[in-house]
């Protein structure tokens, strides 16, 4: 078949394989179980940087359609519902960050325990999620890979988190879904205004965007359904509960993966499906996202800034960060969309990197309590270290990830001139201060202060499989802080198609 | 019309005299063998079913009618008893050791018999085009079952959803007899066609009326609400293979022949009256469903609130009466069938070696019986409609079936259809969570299943996973459906 000449399919074929190779070595052993997971990890990366490879080749080779790799294969013909792939600059750093989280989060994990084939097997079906949402571009396939990303949650938190675990499962996985709910009659609403009267409904994206046939009327319903929908699992206010509580419980490596790439599901659905479909309604409705966008980045800053479990602090901090996300894309400017995707890849990177660190922290100390806990940087200072980028990058210093994002975000976001964006936008740089505050204060505490218990004195510093999962991890976050400009280059491009839309729709311009 | 009764017109009905041809084979089999050849009695009609349920599949569709036209095979009509012998194959395929046991052995022949003679009359009221065919077909699919109810002599439980099912079977008999004696006094016919000609240019109360008996009675049948208040009981004090049984076939047969109802008979004339009476009941029975579902400790009374509840989403396919959306309703019920047998297979499984059916006997159960575990699991997702699996795909094409009728009214009731699937999800998700999450002391001993269970689940399982995946099955339907689209053109 012609679909299986692209690469793109084998970014869902290769976890699938992975998963039935773990199913197979049933009584194999913690070796055999971690070498497949390792040899998915890698295949992914190395499709991913092919990936990359084949994007700027062919935007070098003046290839300027809007998605790249398009194959198309007819599932379910009533529906008209297609497995459409394709890929433009944004869905290909996506994958490229998926497959950087998967890989250090197999090394992560590496030590699971009980049922570690299990563990990987749902770890890997998650993944299956994740990369067949980024190379889809049909509403239907997005939607059942969305979903397919989001269920193994539950079991993963449930069966092998921590603390109050069976509830913060639930309530993650009631929200999600709940979220997925409001987006499913979204995005039949969408399918059934596809097209012009007359024509054949379509599920395709970007058949749907140029078809332009959504009534205005309908797109005041339909917008806020699907940007709430996918804004549940952006973590934007008030529906950013589910949020603390559930990484606070999950294993590290499925904190990673969450907070790393599956809250990018939100703002890049946001963005995709909400704002390209429907450019009219999100002029018009905006304002009322943008503040609650802008309450999460300041509610969440300062949250974190009264956490004391390492984990809550993270997790608000993800608040802030991906409330950022959302901010940005909703500016409306490719400046301004640009920072959302950098920040996209930039927060991934160091949440993952954090919640890594933690995680070895924690499996030492068995506390996460920063009260607890204090000059961990003499007793192991390779994890200290670690954290201290992290930190760093998370606060905005320059030639480190967070600060060629948040840059390019305030930079576009200034760019309007009325005083209800300025006025949003100095409120939401505010959070970069708080930021400051809690990561200071924490690395104050965990890594210079005194230490609490003598216990700790006796702990011992990374493990090799921790550090290659960490060193992934810093090398990346430092790659894009030095070299921004490759990333922008190739997200860049894809902006245009949506903020053209969005010019076009703006009622002044009729 | 044709009423030269010659008896070729029996050819019209390949499959009633095909299952005809089964349950006489078992009758004949289980009466005349010798005494030690009948045990193999259970797997004797088993294989005979699913040889006739193949066989069905290969066959070309027959369309025509018979019988003075009060009998009508069409495409649809044949995949819809297809499916519903697809579903008796499993029931009967998991019910093979239960009839081995002790107590039941001695009845073991009557039991396949009984279910065999109920599905010959839901084939009857699925294709059945005149009232007095249908009310055979009714009363054949309803009292066998009240003796099917009763087959655990000792249980006090079992005498109990007996007695609960015969009286309501009979009282739902005679509101929709009453329902069809009015529109006989007006139209002064019973056929279907006549009717829905004769009440285009009438609109009474008695009419009216007679809609609402009739919903009553076939309502009574799909268990919505408010005519449900049987089931709980009822699925609970059955042996667990009537259970499933009662849910999967019974409701699915109700269903199909509901839509036809509605569709021809009341269709173009009163399409107006029950789409409003139906808004009402499908929002009862899916929520009621749901909110009563999550109180539920014993799992089969759980699985009598979920499938409450499922028969609300069945009804999401009726109302929109279009080809998508009866498509997607043949379709659901063929995913309800695999993803509820599934979960029975495993409480018969479980209830058969320890007696236990309580939701907190299921505490840790992964520990012990990792596959009845984990097909339990993908039962619950498929029911509550998580992808990969076919629920999902069910779900959604209802939803989308739903939404074809275009009004915002319909937009309405699918939001609240969709906020109640995140509560189902819930308590599916509580029966996840006691087998993968809890521990417990006395957790279920690994079970060793007999092989016809085992298959059973297998089938079961392969169904759920690939019956969404492999999308030829859905445009086999809808292509089937799409035969008789005129049907839908004379509401719009």
């Amino acid at each position: 078949m012609e679909i299986f000449n692209n690469i793109l399919i084998y970014f869902v074929i290769v976890p699938l394989l992975t998963l039935g190779g773990l199913a197979v070595c049933r009584n194999q052993g913690i070796k055999a179980i971690r070498t497949v997971a390792v040899i998915g990890a890698s295949v992914l990366m190395v499709l991913a940087a092919m990936l990359v490879k084949i994007f700027l080749d062919a935007r070098a080779g003046g290839d300027t359609s809007e998605m790249i790799l398009r194959s198309d294969l007819l599932w379910y013909a009533p529906f008209n519902v297609h497995l459409a792939l394709g890929v433009d600059g944004v869905s290909v750093v996506m994958i490229l960050l998926s497959a950087f989280i998967v890989f250090a989060g197999v090394f992560a994990s590496w030590k699971m325990n009980p049922l570690p084939r299990q563990f990987f097997m749902w770890f890997f079906l998650l993944s299956t999620g994740v990369f067949g949402f980024f190379i889809s571009i049909d509403l239907f396939t997005m939607f059942m890979f969305y979903e397919v990303a989001l269920i193994p949650m539950y079991l993963l938190i449930g069966v092998w988190g921590s603390g109050n675990k069976n509830y913060s499962a639930m309530k993650l996985t009631l929200m999600l879904m709940g979220g997925s709910a409001f987006l499913m009659l979204g995005l039949i609403g969408i399918y059934f205004h596809s097209a012009p009267e007359g024509q054949a409904l379509t599920m395709n994206i970007l058949d749907i965007a140029h078809n332009d046939a959504i009534p205005h009327s309908w797109q005041y319903v339909l917008f806020p359904l699907t940007f709430v929908g996918f804004g549940v699992l952006g973590a934007m206010f008030p529906f950013h509960t589910w949020s603390p509580d559930g990484h606070a419980s999950a294993p590290t490596a499925v904190s990673m993966l969450h907070a790393g790439v599956l809250m990018k599901l939100g703002g890049y659905g946001c963005f995709r499906i909400a704002i390209y479909l429907m450019p009219f309604a999100a002029n018009e409705l905006a304002w009322i996202f943008l503040l609650l966008t802008g309450a999460s980045i300041v509610y969440g800053a300062l949250s974190a800034c009264v956490q004391t479990d390492l984990k809550y602090i993270n997790a608000y901090s993800s608040v802030s960060h991906c409330g950022m996300v959302l901010f940005a894309i909703l500016m409306f400017n490719t400046t301004a969309m640009t920072g959302a995707v950098m920040q996209m890849l930039s927060h991934g990177l160091m949440t993952a990197l954090f919640f890594a660190l933690i995680g070895m922290i924690y499996g030492r100390t068995h506390t996460r309590d920063i009260r607890d806990m204090g000059g961990m940087m003499h007793i192991m200072p390779y994890l200290g270290v670690g954290y201290v980028i992290a930190g760093l990058a998370s606060l905005g210093l320059p030639f480190l990830s967070g600060f060629a994002a948040e840059m390019t975000i305030f930079f576009g976001s200034f760019q309007h001139t009325d005083t209800f964006h300025r006025v949003l936008t100095i409120l939401a740089t505010t959070s970069i201060v708080v930021t400051a505050v809690y990561i200071l204060r924490v690395v104050a505490k965990l890594l210079f202060g005194e230490v609490q218990d003598e216990h700790h004195r006796s702990l011992t510093d990374a493990t090799w499989e921790e550090r290659l999962s960490t060193a992934t991890l810093i090398f990346a976050v430092a790659a894009i802080g030095c070299f921004p400009n490759f990333f922008i280059d190739i997200i860049k491009g894809s902006f245009y198609p949506v903020v053209e839309a969005l010019q076009a729709a703006l009622p002044n311009v009729m | 019309m044709n009423f030269n009764l010659d008896y070729s017109q029996i050819l019209y009905m390949p499959q009633e005299i095909g299952l005809l041809v089964v349950f006489l084979l078992v009758f004949l089999y289980d009466t005349f063998m010798p005494e030690r050849t009948k045990r193999y009695t259970a797997v004797f009609s088993v294989i005979m079913m699913a040889i006739y349920t193949v066989y069905c599949f290969c066959m070309p569709v027959v369309t025509g009618f018979a019988f003075g036209e009060m009998y009508e095979t069409n495409a649809p009509t044949w995949v819809m008893k297809n499916i519903l012998n697809v579903g008796v194959v499993l029931v009967l395929l998991q019910a093979v050791k239960w009839t081995d046991s002790e107590f039941v052995s001695v009845r073991r022949g009557e039991f396949y018999e009984l279910i065999l003679l109920t599905l010959l009359g839901m084939f009857l009221m699925i294709s059945s085009r005149h009232f007095l065919l249908f009310v055979i077909g009714l009363e054949t699919a309803s009292l066998p079952i009240a003796a099917l109810a009763a087959f655990e002599k000792r249980h006090y439980e079992s005498h109990e959803a007996a007695a609960k099912y015969i009286f309501t079977a009979v009282f739902s008999s005679a509101i929709f007899l009453l329902g069809i004696s009015f529109v006989y006094g007006m139209s002064g016919t019973l056929y279907f066609r006549d009717i829905a000609t004769m009440l285009l240019g009438n609109q009474s109360a008695l009419l009216i009326a007679a809609l609402a008996f009739v919903i009553a009675g076939v309502g009574f049948k799909l268990s919505l609400v408010p005519f449900h208040q049987w089931t709980a009981d009822v699925y609970q004090g059955s042996p667990t293979a009537v259970t499933s049984y009662l849910s999967v076939i019974s409701k699915g047969a109700a269903a199909f022949s509901f839509l036809i109802i509605l569709v021809q008979v009341f269709g173009a004339a009163y399409s107006h009256v029950w789409e409003w009476m139906l808004y009402a009941v499908i929002i009862l029975t899916i929520t009621l469903g749901n909110l009563f579902a999550i109180r539920q400790r014993n799992l089969k009374r759980f699985l009598a609130f979920s499938s409450i509840s499922q028969a609300g989403y069945i009804m999401l396919g009726v109302i929109a009466v279009n080809v998508m959306g009866m498509s997607s309703m043949i379709y659901y019920v063929l995913v309800y069938i695999f993803s509820n047998l599934a979960a029975f297979g495993v409480i018969a499984a479980i209830e058969r070696q320890t007696g236990r059916v309580t939701m907190d006997d299921y505490n840790g159960l992964f520990k012990t019986n990792p596959w009845l575990a984990f097909t339990m699991m993908l039962a619950m997702f498929s029911l509550g409609g998580i992808p990969p699996f076919a629920g999902f795909f069910s779900k959604f094409f209802i939803f989308v079936g739903a939404c074809h009728q275009g009004s915002v009214a319909i937009y309405a009731l699918v939001l609240i259809a969709l906020i109640n699937t995140i509560i189902s999800l819930y308590y599916y998700l509580l029966v996840v969570k006691a087998m993968f999450l809890r521990q417990d002391d006395c957790v279920i001993p690994t079970i060793k299943s007999h092989w016809t269970e085992r298959l059973g689940l297998i089938l079961c399982v392969l169904g759920v996973i690939f019956i969404g995946l492999i999308s030829c099955i859905y445009t086999y339907i809808n292509g089937s459906v799409d035969a008789i689209s005129s049907m839908f053109a004379i509401i719009q």
